[in-house]
């Protein structure tokens, strides 16, 4: 991603690749997709003893940096998934683990932390409710208030690996204003259900909260306020999306230019087209620009920068549309071989037609940026 | 100049210090901008002819100050400090007024091109007195009969004993009247290939034989220049590099003209960003709200994409500079900052129109069409610099390594390579 990577973090990146490479290859992720599974736990486990869900935790928590800015480690590992299209909840994990580690409550959560980052354990945002866009700080779930904890009732959905995750971080409505809450899949009450999801290994939940007792050590009490603590895991979850989705175009990319030397029409490579030569530059500079505003989102968000909320709004509403441009423009550049399931393209566009939509569609960015800039 | 802290090891002054240097200096010597004014180029061209004298004078102030050529070497007048240095001091200018005309081609093009390629005595002569705001460059490289296939130039050069007789003509030289060099690219030998015959001078701008005419843009100003020469004497010491080496100087140029049109150049001081056409997304804002189109979603989501181009941008030439650095990119990459910014000034354009409607087309007052304006030039911005056409060519076959388009004029003869009328 980044052309300043220090040795550590080329490290990091090259066992990461290597790792994904012989375990994930995408002959694996299509027989994951074809038995129906999203992630394998054991796989997660023994990918989670690289590091991979430690980065974003606070080190006064346990959590362990490669470079002093989690974010941007973590977004090698999203990076190096997104160039797979790899299964797994890289995102929910980090962004929960971050979460409980930067609460005022830390302490209270130090075992679900611990089990995070070793991969015993997984986590999802559910920052999704049913008939709703991207809305996180408007939940319609409420919390009331029950002792030192709450009682959880509503619904949430669009939930990333939710029908694998041990636990939701729950935004909720309580009457003195929003609050988060951490509540186990096994707490009584919690039903899952499976949703259809457009990526073949990305699953999707819907989650029912029926009266959900969460008790007070189930609170994740923000630093500052709610508001804010959300603000930054969309921070997170862009940060680590549109990594993701660079890593994705990033491969696609890669293959498309090597066809376009190997395929010959009229006795020359498609490489020798003005016509589609241009179209390759404008593909490699979207390219260039999403990996720059990426890097970006997740260098400022790192660095609790001033700007972090805006640069995040900022990356997503161009990665989201320009991946999918980018990848579609791959896919015409195949020909018929790019609309069929034999090739790996479709399962890129999947991936990117998803990113683009989850975690705020660019549309809904755009709008956020113009809240944001204060017009 | 002010004795400057330095830093242990570098042996340069810290970032911090610098900008705080710069801020208190700023603050107290150099004229502030109108609240309202505005630092696109259409704005500083709207002034007039003024703008140039303006600018020396600024820049003296700058260089009489200490902060003049930050990032050129301090043998040849210059600071000698870092991007990061220019970076800071850029950031500490909003709100003063600068003398932004200098920056391109001036210190960006040409100084950067005349510091790598020109001769010692060269060197001496021209990048002290441009960075004390005493001598103005501009680039002698466009014809009338093509601008993109630069190499094939035929502003002729003919040698007779120490000096040169130049004949042609050169053309889109924005601010040729009010400079005093040029880098001019001649054709010295016919029977070579194209590009084995050219000879780069650096050119007494006002002499005996040049006849300059100005240009009418669209936008209203008329900076652009033609230039028309009559048997111009020039001494055979004003050749940059080798005789009939000039395409190794221009190509040097250019990939100093891409790095400066993208915003890139570390040369280029006294403005935020890359070079901007048509108002701020700041500005823009303001206007939304002022015509009370502020709740209106579909206007909103418009001036976000326009300022989220215009970060992005900034994070692609931070990306892209970083990535030719490091030789992660090579140099031609600096065509990908070059077509961002063809494309940006595009589509900001049209937000621009989009969000103003008919406000943009009719006003009280001719100030008022200045969003208009901006649409009609848009073009400018994928022209100037090089076409966005040919920054795809460099892309595609420089940095991807894609074959390169057919050339009738390869290795043959320049005198008979076939021309247009």
């Amino acid at each position: 991603m980044d052309f300043d990577l220090t040795a550590d973090q080329k490290l990091f990146r090259a066992t990461t690749r290597e790792f994904l490479e012989k375990e994930m290859p995408l002959t694996r992720v299509r027989e994951l997709a074809a038995s129906g599974i999203g992630f394998e736990s054991d796989w997660w486990k023994r990918g989670s003893e690289l590091g991979w869900n430690a980065m974003t935790v606070d080190p006064a928590a346990g959590g362990d940096s490669i470079s002093g800015e989690g974010l941007v480690d973590a977004c090698i590992v999203a990076e190096e998934m997104g160039r797979l299209v790899s299964p797994g909840p890289l995102i929910g994990t980090n962004l929960v683990a971050a979460a409980l580690s930067e609460a005022a409550s830390a302490a209270e959560h130090a075992e679900v932390i611990a089990a995070l980052m070793a991969g015993e354990a997984t986590a999802s945002w559910a920052s999704y409710e049913p008939e709703h866009g991207f809305a996180p700080l408007a939940p319609a779930v409420q919390a009331r208030p029950d002792g030192s904890g709450y009682v959880v009732t509503g619904v949430k959905d669009r939930v990333d690996s939710g029908d694998q995750a041990d636990y939701f971080l729950v935004t909720a409505a309580a009457p003195d204003g929003l609050v988060q809450l951490i509540v186990p899949a096994t707490a009584p009450g919690v039903s899952v259900t499976a949703q259809h999801s457009l990526d073949l290994v990305r699953r999707y939940a819907r989650v029912d909260l029926d009266g959900v007792a969460v008790p007070g050590s189930g609170v994740v009490r923000p630093a500052a306020n709610a508001e804010a603590a959300v603000n930054r895991q969309i921070q997170i979850a862009v940060a680590l999306q549109c990594a993701e989705t660079a890593g994705a175009i990033g491969r696609v990319f890669e293959f498309t230019v090597q066809w376009a030397f190997d395929r010959y029409s009229f006795g020359r490579p498609l490489a020798s087209y003005q016509a589609l030569k241009h179209r390759f530059a404008d593909m490699k500079l979207w390219l260039e620009a999403c990996q720059a505003t990426a890097g970006a989102a997740a260098h400022a968000s790192a660095q609790h920068a001033e700007d972090a909320d805006e640069l995040a709004s900022v990356a997503k509403s161009y990665v989201g549309q320009k991946a999918t441009d980018l990848i579609q423009d791959c896919v015409q550049l195949h020909g018929g071989i790019g609309v069929t399931w034999e090739h790996d393209i479709h399962l890129y566009l999947r991936r990117a037609t998803v990113n683009r939509a989850m975690f705020g569609t660019p549309s809904e960015h755009r709008r956020r940026l113009a809240d944001i800039l204060g017009i | 100049m002010t004795e400057q802290a330095t830093a242990a090891g570098t042996g340069l002054e810290d970032v911090e210090s610098f900008r705080l240097r710069a801020r208190a200096w700023l603050a107290g010597s150099m004229p502030r901008l109108n609240p309202h004014e505005d630092g696109s180029m259409e704005a500083v061209f709207a002034r007039g002819d003024a703008i140039w004298p303006r600018a020396r004078e600024l820049q003296r102030m700058l260089y009489d100050g200490g902060f003049a050529g930050i990032c050129f070497p301090r043998e040849y007048g210059g600071l000698g400090l870092t991007r990061a240095h220019q970076r800071a001091f850029n950031e500490e200018c909003a709100g003063y007024e600068m003398p932004l005309v200098l920056n391109t081609p001036t210190f960006s093009i040409c100084g950067a091109t005349v510091l790598d390629m020109a001769s010692e005595e060269q060197k001496q002569q021209h990048l002290p007195a441009i960075i004390r705001g005493d001598e103005v460059m501009v680039q002698f490289l466009s014809e009338p009969r093509g601008g993109s296939d630069l190499a094939g130039v035929t502003t002729r050069a003919t040698r007779d004993g120490d000096v040169f007789i130049l004949s042609g003509s050169k053309i889109w030289s924005s601010g040729a009247y009010a400079a005093d060099y040029a880098l001019c690219l001649t054709r010295t030998d016919w029977d070579a290939p194209k590009h084995r015959g050219m000879t780069m001078f650096l050119l007494k701008v006002h002499q005996p034989g040049i006849d300059i005419k100005r240009i009418k843009q669209i936008g209203g100003n008329n900076e652009f220049c033609q230039e028309f020469f009559d048997d111009v004497v020039v001494p055979a010491s004003a050749v940059v590099g080798e005789v009939n080496g000039g395409w190794a100087v221009a190509s040097r140029q250019l990939f100093h003209e891409r790095n400066a049109v993208g915003g890139g150049s570390p040369y280029v001081s006294g403005g935020g960003g890359p070079p901007r056409r048509g108002p701020s997304s700041a500005a823009l804002a303001e206007v939304v709200r002022a015509s009370g189109q502020a709740g209106d979603v579909y206007v909103r989501e418009l001036v976000a994409e326009a300022h989220a181009i215009s970060r992005i941008q900034q994070q692609l030439i931070w990306r892209v500079t970083e990535g030719m650095r490091t030789e992660q990119l090579p140099p031609p990459a600096a065509a990908i900052m070059r077509l961002f910014g063809g494309q940006a000034a595009t589509r900001i354009a049209e937000i621009n129109v989009e969000i103003l409607g008919s406000h943009a087309v009719v006003a009280d007052d001719n100030a008022g069409l200045e969003y208009g304006r901006s649409f009609l030039m848009r073009q400018a911005g994928s022209l100037g610099g090089g076409s966005t056409e040919m920054a795809r060519n460099i892309i595609s076959e420089r940095v991807l390594g894609m074959p390169r388009e057919f050339a009738a004029d390869r290795d043959v003869p320049f005198s008979q390579v076939r021309q247009g009328r």
